[in-house]
């Protein structure tokens, strides 16, 4: 899967610097009459070349506009259309934490797809994966922009990005997706839910509903809200080995695209080639373990003498088995989609370690545009600390970088440790307000907690699902923790990007730092080691660390 | 800010049209050219009743395989998984009850992972090859059929992807075992 996905990054990955560099591509004939359209119907002027910060101003209005329509529709949506199983409107804090969390492309879902969102909501929750994953990805292009030879104020046009990302690239593929998930029985329709008496005589209600449209975007777009409760465990979001496949290289393929793009785009094809190194060097190891982990079983298990051969199964579908499950429970952690295939609060507590250090470090592949974000901040730490260490003012692609960079960088990567440690230590401060929803005692309690604020700081989405999050202190909190989490490290890294654009070019010399070798990607790993990692070590003890030892 | 505002009104609202209305006809067009027109694959039975090929049920007669435990209770209008912790006591006590239960069922099989502990979407259809031999000779003595049919049965219903592990459809194996005399 792992090399399928490089196999087919690498040429997406040229297909859209082209995309974002303006040059003529193949679906140009069709394509091209769209765009002009929806420019001319959104009075949008694309050859209009906009500055940083004129850029952040546009990314945030229109975020605000679907913030305000979320909230409505949500509010509403017990009397509005498309609602045949009559699920009535969500609370404020549930509509508040429903719209922000898919807003900032964390999908964490407080409620079931079931019976928490009618029909229309969950359309419109689509139409927030596509255009959240469109913002992201326009934020990482305007650092692309930013980061090209010479001097620049302008870095290009937000509006054009963002629609570029979703007519060219999200789009297309995911009709492509579609059509894979369709022809293996998911289904797609608007019809409520469907009575069924089952062979012992039961009767129950089978929900289905329009899955085939939704699940693409939920993964290429790395936002992973789930159509039904038990998102891709579910047997009709995710039919079947194939279709799980499909969506594993789905929720992988822009973000690894989106560095060999960057590495066309700056003609630096060495550079991207180091930071997808560093990237999988990082995955696999915490990948292996994970894998070896689920695939030995419980051991409280095997000790009644239960076959240990499938592996851990609790909360795992049988059609994927304990690899599969284990894979995804990393994929959808390093990078930022947040979607299941297994439930991972049922993980061995050395799993749930790796998934939360994976989305601690939310940088190894990371969202949708968002974590080339991070990785670049990392990058500008590093270039930092190198130069110090070498006596030499630091540079990165030839523009120096001081002290208001450097600045912006490291409030950018505190800021996730902060919002991570203090959500947690507030809400083990508080256990009037916690203690109640938690499913399991002990430290696997407090990984709960840990584990629901990384992932909202992290834009995940995923949760250890047993933590009854459903109440005003969930709701608000983490909605909290999110909004400052998606926006801060988008405006950080395009500022920083910004200035630098505007300094003095200084061509490369023998005294250059380089940024496209093994060793500095060696320094950018120790930062993130140091920076990311090292920084949760005492949370993590307190948590997944001290229940593995005490059993 | 302002200035902003009406591009990001009007291309809120194209967008709408195009990833929302557009989008979703497309792929409900295609929808109707996949099998049973996109609503679900189903199987029938010899009497005609309709079920879900993918959404596992309730199997705890004795003179069924039985399907694997769901901590929704196989409700296909609400999925989900246990969330239980791989240490929680409550969780492992409950296991042990389903060990011993299977255990008396079963006497001498192999107790299966899968069949003592929860899916992740509480409605799983599958078990593995393993928890269905496992199962033989209890469906064997409850409705006096030899042994060898009923092997027969799981190897002619037994799924073997090309990728993946390999799984037996529970709903199918049942309804082929109801036909069998």
């Amino acid at each position: 899967m792992f090399v399928l996905t490089l196999l087919l990054s690498v040429p997406l990955g040229r297909y859209m610097a082209r995309v974002y560099a303006g040059e003529r591509t193949w679906l140009d004939p069709v394509l091209g009459p769209l765009d002009r359209l929806l420019y001319r119907i959104g009075g949008v002027r694309p050859q209009e070349e906009q500055t940083w910060q004129q850029q952040l101003k546009a990314l945030l209005t229109i975020n605000l506009i679907w913030f305000l329509l979320g909230m409505f529709l949500l509010l509403n949506q017990g009397w509005l259309p498309l609602n045949p199983d009559g699920n009535p409107g969500q609370t404020a804090d549930q509509a508040f934490n429903t719209a922000v969390s898919f807003l900032v492309n964390c999908n964490l879902q407080h409620y079931s797809g079931e019976s928490g969102v009618s029909y229309l909501s969950q359309l419109y929750l689509m139409f927030l994966q596509f255009v959240t994953a469109a913002t992201g990805m326009a934020a990482a292009v305007t650092v692309f922009y930013a980061l090209r030879k010479g001097i620049h104020t302008t870095l290009g046009n937000f509006y054009v990005f963002f629609t570029r990302s979703i007519t060219r690239i999200l789009l297309p593929l995911c009709l492509v997706v579609a059509t894979i998930l369709l022809f293996n029985g998911t289904p797609m329709t608007f019809k409520g839910k469907q009575p069924m008496v089952t062979v012992q005589g039961d009767t129950t209600m089978v929900s289905t509903g329009p899955v085939a449209a939704f699940v693409p975007i939920k993964h290429l777009g790395t936002n992973g809200g789930g159509f039904f409760g038990a998102n891709s465990a579910h047997p009709l979001e995710n039919v079947n080995y194939i279709t799980n496949m499909t969506q594993m290289v789905a929720q992988m393929l822009i973000p690894f695209a989106l560095i060999f793009a960057l590495g066309y785009f700056l003609k630096k094809r060495k550079m991207a080639w180091v930071i997808w190194g560093v990237m999988t060097v990082g995955f696999l190891l915490l990948t292996i373990p994970t894998m070896i982990t689920e695939m030995k079983g419980n051991p409280a298990i095997t000790a009644m003498g239960v076959d240990p051969a499938l592996g851990a199964m609790e909360g795992k579908e049988v059609r994927f088995g304990t690899p599969a499950s284990a894979y995804w429970s990393i994929a959808t952690t390093v990078i930022s989609t947040g979607s299941v295939n297994a439930m991972h609060d049922s993980f061995m507590p050395l799993s749930g370690l790796n998934m939360m250090l994976a989305m601690m470090v939310n940088c190894f592949y990371g969202g949708c545009g968002v974590g080339i974000l991070n990785y670049f901040v990392f990058i500008i730490l590093a270039v930092f600390i190198s130069g110090l260490m070498v006596g030499r003012t630091p540079e990165l692609l030839g523009k120096k970088v001081e002290a208001k960079e450097m600045k912006i960088a490291m409030i950018v990567a505190l800021l996730h440790p902060l919002l991570i440690l203090a959500g947690t230590a507030l809400a083990a401060a508080l256990p009037s307000q916690t203690a109640s929803t938690l499913a399991n005692p002990g430290f696997h309690g407090f990984s709960e907690m840990l584990y629901e604020y990384t992932s909202s700081a992290a834009n995940n989405g995923s949760g250890f699902e047993g933590l009854g999050d459903n109440t005003i202190w969930w709701n608000i909190s983490t909605g909290l923790v999110l909004i400052l989490s998606r926006y801060l490290p988008i405006i950080g890294p395009v500022a920083i990007a910004g200035i630098l654009a505007r300094k003095k070019y200084i061509p490369e010399s023998a005294g250059t730092l380089r940024t496209d070798t093994a060793t500095f990607g060696f320094m950018v790993f120790a930062v993130i080691l140091i920076v990311a990692a090292l920084a949760f070590f005492p949370a993590l003890t307190l948590g997944p660390v001290a229940e593995q030892f005490a059993h | 800010m302002k200035s902003q505002l009406s591009p990001a009104l009007r291309l809120t609202l194209v967008l709408m049209v195009l990833c929302i209305g557009l989008y979703s006809l497309a792929v409900l067009g295609m929808a109707q050219a996949a099998p049973f027109h996109g609503t679900g694959i189903r199987l029938a039975d010899a009497k005609g009743h309709s079920y879900y090929e993918a959404i596992g049920q309730k199997f705890d007669s004795v003179i069924y395989f039985q399907s694997r435990p769901s901590a929704v209770g196989y409700n296909a209008a609400g999925s989900g998984g246990s969330n239980k912790g791989p240490n929680n006591p409550d969780y492992l006590n409950e296991v042990q009850e389903r060990v011993t239960v299977f255990r008396a069922q079963n006497p001498g099989a192999p107790v299966p992972m899968d069949l003592v502990t929860a899916s992740g979407s509480g409605l799983d259809p599958d078990i593995s090859i393993a928890a269905a031999q496992a199962q033989v000779v209890r469906i064997a003595q409850a409705r006096s059929v030899p042994e060898a049919s009923i092997q027969q049965l799981i190897q002619n219903q037994q799924h073997t992807p090309f990728f993946g592990p390999q799984t037996i459809n529970v709903l199918r194996l049942n309804l082929a075992l109801d036909t069998l005399h």
